[in-house]
């Protein structure tokens, strides 16, 4: 599914990894936590603190250091009520003044931890989860597509949470398809395509399409409802699906050739930033 | 065709005091892409639930053509796509049975939607949150159908897939002429799809 992938997330940034729907995105996340399915193989090294993040080593470190914030909102206990699942079975009055801060950072009441995860909107099923990550103050926080489903102010208010633990030391994650989201909070973006990292670049690259460097960033740029909501034809392939050339070929307009050809198209720095293409776009002036 | 909510109210059960909806109306014609915002918890999703049939009100009307939803037989002409596809398709059954229940779906659709043949013989977790909502929608869009209620079904979608799938929705909507009920927090969006806006009253 994913292949070739290089991430590097440092402490007191912010890191978005952008991409498609089933371009392996929640696959990265589970990969660092150690959570993948049984049917899967991964390759690669995954460092953390600079030593070797083993299954045990992420067995320990996550729900602690290393929190997630899942995409899914049925990672909720549905029969457990919100408090309970916060406390995480301690009943000390500093876990429950902590449960009930966490709650209340994102607007919700101390009511809700009398909820079931049934009775809670999807916006408030999503702040929960949320509340949940960032009760022990990880260092690495994982965020996987933590806020579809939310009003502008709430997604606001959660992005700028991110900001402080991220000034607080924390590195983060954020693992989002919502490219105009990542781009109010990032200070790089990763764009994932069908498994790979197609291009890294600061987040103020993406200021305007001109200064993007693969053809499938600059086709998310135009995408954007307000700047045209020009799709561009074509799916992605599967993750995996493409077994040699570059996995762009069917949807780009630019394809040659050699690009169908090609047997590995490596991630290469180019005007400021990374990106994987034989023909990058050259930097245009507007 | 016309769909409406008549000054309906609506709470859960043993919450009466805090009902979602308090003497809530709005129409949707056919032809018409209604946007529809609020912050979340506001009742947005119980909206839509109330007028596709899923839930009664306590009070007030959901009516199509003037006859309650809830009377019309065989398949429901107002179909809803949720907000979390993963907790609307049978986690037991491949996605090919799943979509075979609602009855045999276009082909046109599936190639319109980007549904490849291989995702029918996979189960709801081996796909993508985008994947599965493309089915979703496939599934909603039977011949029958007349209203679709879509809320925030490309919450979840990359920029591509949202601007291909509301492209293709629009183009949809007109041939047949469908209304639309578009939740989303998303004002750019509600701007570039829908005919009119409306905002649920605030609520404290």
């Amino acid at each position: 599914m994913i292949r070739d992938l290089s991430l590097k997330i440092r402490p007191g940034q912010i890191t978005a990894v952008v991409g498609a729907s089933g371009s392996g995105k929640s696959l990265l996340a589970h990969s660092i936590l150690g959570i993948l399915p049984y049917n899967s193989r991964m390759e690669g090294k995954i460092l953390y603190d600079g030593e070797l993040l083993t299954p045990k080593r992420a067995e320990r470190l996550r729900g602690k250091e290393i929190a997630l914030i899942p995409q899914g909102v049925t990672w909720l206990d549905p029969l457990m009520k919100v408090g309970a699942q916060l406390e995480k079975g301690r009943k000390d009055a500093g876990t429950k003044e902590k449960c009930r801060q966490a709650l209340e950072r994102y607007g919700l009441g101390a009511d809700t931890e009398e909820l079931y995860p049934f009775e809670l909107s999807g916006g408030m099923a999503r702040r929960v989860l949320i509340a949940s990550a960032v009760t022990e103050k990880p260092r690495l926080i994982i965020a996987d597509e933590p806020t579809p489903g939310l009003d502008a102010r709430a997604a606001a208010r959660i992005l700028g949470h991110f900001r402080e633990l991220a000034e607080e030391g924390a590195g983060v994650l954020f693992i989002t398809h919502d490219l105009e989201l990542a781009l109010t909070v990032a200070d790089r973006v990763a764009v994932f395509y069908a498994g790979e990292t197609i291009e890294e670049a600061d987040a103020e690259d993406f200021s305007d399409a001109g200064r993007l460097r693969h053809p499938f960033t600059r086709a998310l740029w135009n995408a954007v409802p307000a700047h045209g909501f020009r799709p561009i034809p074509g799916a992605q392939p599967y993750p995996g699906t493409v077994s040699e050339g570059c996995p762009f070929a069917g949807q780009c307009g630019k394809c040659r050739e050699e690009c169908r050809r090609a047997e590995e198209i490596p991630l290469e720095p180019f005007e400021g930033g990374m990106v994987r293409c034989l023909y990058p776009e050259r930097r245009t002036a507007g | 065709m016309k769909l409406e909510a008549r000054d309906v109210t609506f709470y859960y059960r043993g919450r009466k005091k805090a009902p979602v909806l308090e003497h809530f109306s709005i129409s949707i014609s056919s032809g018409e892409r209604v946007g529809l915002k609020a912050p979340s918890g506001r009742g947005k999703t119980t909206l839509c639930r109330l007028l596709a049939g899923y839930e009664r009100p306590a009070a007030g009307e959901v009516l199509l053509d003037g006859r309650q939803i809830r009377k019309y037989r065989g398949v429901c002409p107002v179909q809803m796509v949720w907000q979390h596809p993963e907790t609307v398709a049978d986690p037991l059954l491949t996605l090919g049975r799943t979509l075979n229940e609602a009855g045999a779906v276009e082909e046109r659709l599936m190639d319109a939607l980007h549904i490849e043949p291989g995702w029918l013989t996979r189960y709801p977790s081996e796909l993508s949150g985008g994947e599965l909502q493309r089915f979703c929608l496939a599934r909603a869009l039977h011949p029958a159908v007349r209203f679709l209620l879509c809320d925030e079904i490309s919450a979840m979608l990359d920029l591509v897939t949202q601007a291909q799938i509301w492209n293709f929705l629009m183009e949809e909507a007109k041939e047949r002429g469908l209304g639309l009920l578009v939740v989303s927090h998303d004002d750019a969006l509600l701007e570039k799809v829908c005919t009119r806006v409306e905002t649920m009253p605030w609520q404290t």
